[in-house]
């Protein structure tokens, strides 16, 4: 449907990627868009593959995103981001989180993991953001922080500005005290600046 | 959990369509809620819990779930109860004659159809229920309707004295939208009317109440014509016109925007006439439901000529990239091909796994040592045995069935089980619901089974519920708690043949499996560790590889730890000739909790940490007993 946002947050189980795609969408709501948010996520908490989608407008009908027509990709893993890529509208971006999480079928040698696969979504014709959250995250003190980071990294590719979304990431964090509000704006921040910095790279 | 102020009326809030039904649930002045576990239905009752002035409760199964709402209902009060599909499985005794006495406070029962097979073990339709026990049926198209529905559901419910389902599907329950929600009207029921006549059912009382449930079929059907939960959307394409219901009906919108559809949001009894009405519409009529031919099935009875399953699939969602396809075919137009062509990339799969020191990682390494067994599983997050690196559980049926699948594997052995050891695992809460019943039989019939209990004290795969297992109630608060031991001798286990085992003490583990696995008895092994997600597990200091002793053997990652990865392979030449793979390891310290299991079976000795602890101390004190 035109007017309509379609954004896809993949990742795996216990990385916080269901409430990374809530807080978008709880971003579109506070402009007063119709919003919808789904997720196939096998039994997500143990470590499986998670996709969850977000689409919001005047009005949503159907939750899902139809593969090809997804307006961003937000990868909090770089593998992940090779397996969702198809979801992508012709041109879209992918932002990914270019660290690597191996599953035990991978270490039993029962699968390779790819051995580059950012560049093997490059090479497909993908428009890749890559950049490394959870060093990141580590470098501001907190591996937990890695969800705002991705939070921060997507905020420039929105139809809204990027300030509405650090509003209802600040929000969520409000009763932790000013601390961990303070880290969450620094992290929300240097996700925003890993994505400038490696756009520049590209143009 | 504490109860929680609820979100004030008018609120337009975003609800997974399990929190819309559960607000209102509340709304509605239910008194009693009960449910048992099981995705993706399980936040309706954990959400109605945080509500202030309802009853909610974990039952032991899904029958006594609808059992314990039945006697809300006949009490007067209003009532509620929620299952998985499979759950109405184990209820369906109790509806198929609650459906002859009725009831007097409202009866709604949520069914959620797992389509698409998130996490279930078959993709069963739960309309049938409708059909099949001659109760209404409302299907919701998103969290707005859900919450809408179920206010109807109580109306409709005690206008017609018949519990109503509502079925939803995992597309509904867990799919987050806008709601806007009300006002809480408080519900007081009457009380119980003694009414043999009515209450008790046996085949007298029984026969005069099966016309009475034919004639209130009848003005259900009317009802459902009249219904403004069906309702037929005009559209300007009348080339097709499209007949759907529950998330399908979005996608039909989604998809065909211009086309007329009639929106099924009653669906049985069936409202023929709205039926017809949108067939003398159009050119050709598209049955669009999720998942067997229901609608289909019965407009082709009446002589309205529908198209159906003939050119949309039997399984799964049927979503936009299903529908537009179909549709484009029927009408002899171009398929768009970016839909067929659009594949994902094919890398390897990542399953879900077992967590980081998982107690039952313990008890499937050691099952994955022992030869010669044939085991039967269970439901639960001991299901995932069956899979890497330990493939140490043969089936998966239903709920309790390791039990009775096991005493059929030792009665019906074939020539080549003839020397076979039977095993049967079961988790706490799964025994707790099903299981019991079947270790009866299997004691009353002498089998020769070995039973592991996995007492990890919560439903784990659902989120760590609590149950009669654990000592806490649905708030988290003390419950009495059922000693496992005791429980099972109480059901006929000889006392030398129940053990009690600490999981992480793998060589105690397999000395007992062993043992027990050649007496040719019933014997119940109970592991006794908790669920490293919820509060009773205690984290200890994570463990390392020393790299410099690490001889790569491999022998830690057959524990099947999602904490150890490995750095470097290699290969190495035995004496004998043979060539043997090699993987050096390291641990990912931020995720170790210290179970130790791993360290067992390293044979160079090269985890360690600079405290160890004992095993046994993984349990808090207070919580070991």
């Amino acid at each position: 449907m035109s007017g309509t946002t379609n954004i896809l947050v993949v990742g795996i189980g216990g990385q916080g990627v269901m409430t990374a795609t809530e807080i978008l969408a709880e971003a579109a709501i506070a402009l007063g868009h119709d919003a919808k948010k789904t997720e196939v996520a096998g039994m997500a908490q143990r470590g499986g593959v998670v996709s969850s989608h977000l689409r919001f407008g005047s009005r949503v009908l159907s939750p899902q995103i139809a593969p090809g027509e997804a307006d961003v990709l937000l990868a909090f893993e770089a593998a992940e981001g090779l397996r969702w890529m198809h979801m992508l509208r012709p041109g879209a971006a992918a932002l990914v989180n270019d660290s690597r999480f191996v599953p035990p079928v991978v270490e039993l040698g029962l699968y390779d993991y790819p051995a580059d696969p950012v560049g093997q979504m490059k090479a497909a014709g993908t428009r890749v953001v890559a950049f490394d959250a959870t060093t990141i995250a580590q470098e501001l003190g907190d591996i937990r922080l890695g969800n705002t980071v991705m939070l921060g990294a997507i905020a420039d590719q929105l139809p809204f500005s990027a300030e509405v979304l650090l509003d209802c990431v600040l929000k969520r964090f409000q009763r932790k005290g000013e601390k961990v509000v303070e880290l969450n704006r620094q992290a929300f921040a240097a996700g925003r600046a890993a994505v400038g910095a490696a756009e520049a790279v590209a143009a | 959990m504490a109860a929680v102020m609820p979100a004030p009326a008018a609120s337009r809030i975003l609800m997974s369509g399990n929190e819309a039904v559960a607000r209102a649930v509340w709304e509605a002045g239910v008194k009693v809620a009960a449910a048992y576990p099981g995705t993706p239905s399980t936040e309706m009752l954990e959400v109605i819990s945080t509500y202030p002035d309802v009853y909610a409760e974990w039952s032991v199964n899904e029958k006594v779930s609808l059992e314990v709402a039945i006697g809300a209902a006949y009490a007067g009060s209003r009532a509620f109860c929620c299952m998985k599909h499979v759950g109405m499985n184990v209820a369906s005794d109790a509806l198929m004659t609650l459906t002859l006495t009725g009831v007097d406070g409202g009866l709604v029962i949520a069914i959620a159809d797992d389509v698409g097979l998130s996490s279930s073990q078959n993709e069963q339709d739960s309309r049938y229920w409708g059909r099949f026990a001659h109760v209404p049926v409302f299907e919701p198209a998103d969290s707005q309707e859900a919450y809408d529905m179920t206010l109807a559901a109580y109306a409709l419910s005690e206008k017609y004295q018949v519990p109503v389902i509502l079925r939803m599907t995992t597309r509904i329950n867990h799919v987050k939208a806008l709601v806007t929600v009300g006002e809480r009207q408080a519900h007081v029921g009457a009380g119980f009317k003694k009414d043999p006549s009515r209450y008790v059912m046996v085949p007298g009382n029984a026969g005069k109440r099966i016309p009475l449930m034919f004639k209130r079929d009848g003005a259900l059907r009317a009802e459902a014509e009249q219904s403004p939960l069906n309702f037929i959307e005009a559209g300007s394409d009348r080339r097709v016109g499209f007949i759907a219901s529950g998330p399908a009906y979005m996608h039909v919108r989604e998809s065909f925007p211009d086309a007329p559809v009639l929106k099924l949001g009653f669906s049985c009894p069936l409202p023929l006439e709205k039926c017809r009405e949108l067939a003398a519409m159009v050119d050709q009529v598209v049955v669009v439901e999720e998942v067997e031919p229901l609608v289909e099935t019965e407009l082709k009875a009446q002589g309205i000529k529908v198209i159906g399953k003939d050119i949309l699939p039997l399984q799964g969602e049927l979503a936009p990239p299903v529908l537009k396809p179909a549709i484009a075919r029927l009408l002899g137009e171009p398929v768009d091909a970016s839909a067929i062509t659009i594949r994902p990339a094919q890398i390897f799969p990542r399953p879900p796994t077992m967590c980081v020191a998982c107690p039952h990682l313990g008890v499937y390494y050691t099952l994955s040592q022992v030869r010669n067994l044939n085991i039967s599983g269970d439901i639960g997050c001991y299901t995932l045995g069956a899979g890497h690196p330990w493939q140490a559980m043969d089936t998966c049926v239903s709920m309790g069935a390791s039990m009775g699948i096991a005493l059929g594997m030792d009665k019906g052995r074939g020539e080549a089980d003839k020397d076979k050891r039977i095993v049967a695992v079961i988790g706490d809460s799964t025994f707790l619901h099903m299981g019991m019943q079947g270790l009866l039989d299997m004691v009353y019939n002498k089998a020769s089974v070995t039973v592991l209990l996995l007492d990890n004290r919560a439903v784990g795969m659902t989120g760590g519920q609590d149950n009669p297992g654990n000592g806490r109630d649905i708030h988290g608060e003390e419950a009495p708690r059922i000693d496992f031991v005791k429980l099972v001798k109480a059901l006929g286990v000889k006392e030398e043949r129940v053990h009690k085992v600490n999981p992480y003490e793998l060589p105690t583990l397999f000395k007992t499996i062993r043992d027990e696995v050649k007496v040719p008895d019933v014997s119940v092994i109970v592991t006794d560790q908790p669920c490293v997600l919820i509060k009773d597990y205690h984290k200890l200091k994570p463990y390392e590889v020393q790299e410099d002793k690490c001889t790569g053997c491999g022998n830690c990652l057959d524990v099947g730890c999602p904490a150890i990865h490995v750095t470097r392979r290699g290969k190495q030449v035995k004496a004998s000739g043979r060539e043997v793979d090699l993987a050096f390891v390291r641990i990912e310290s931020s995720v170790c909790t210290g179970c130790g299991l791993c360290v067992q079976p390293c044979a160079p000795d090269a985890i360690q940490h600079y405290a160890p602890v004992s095993p046994i101390t993984l349990v808090k004190k207070g919580c070991a007993a």
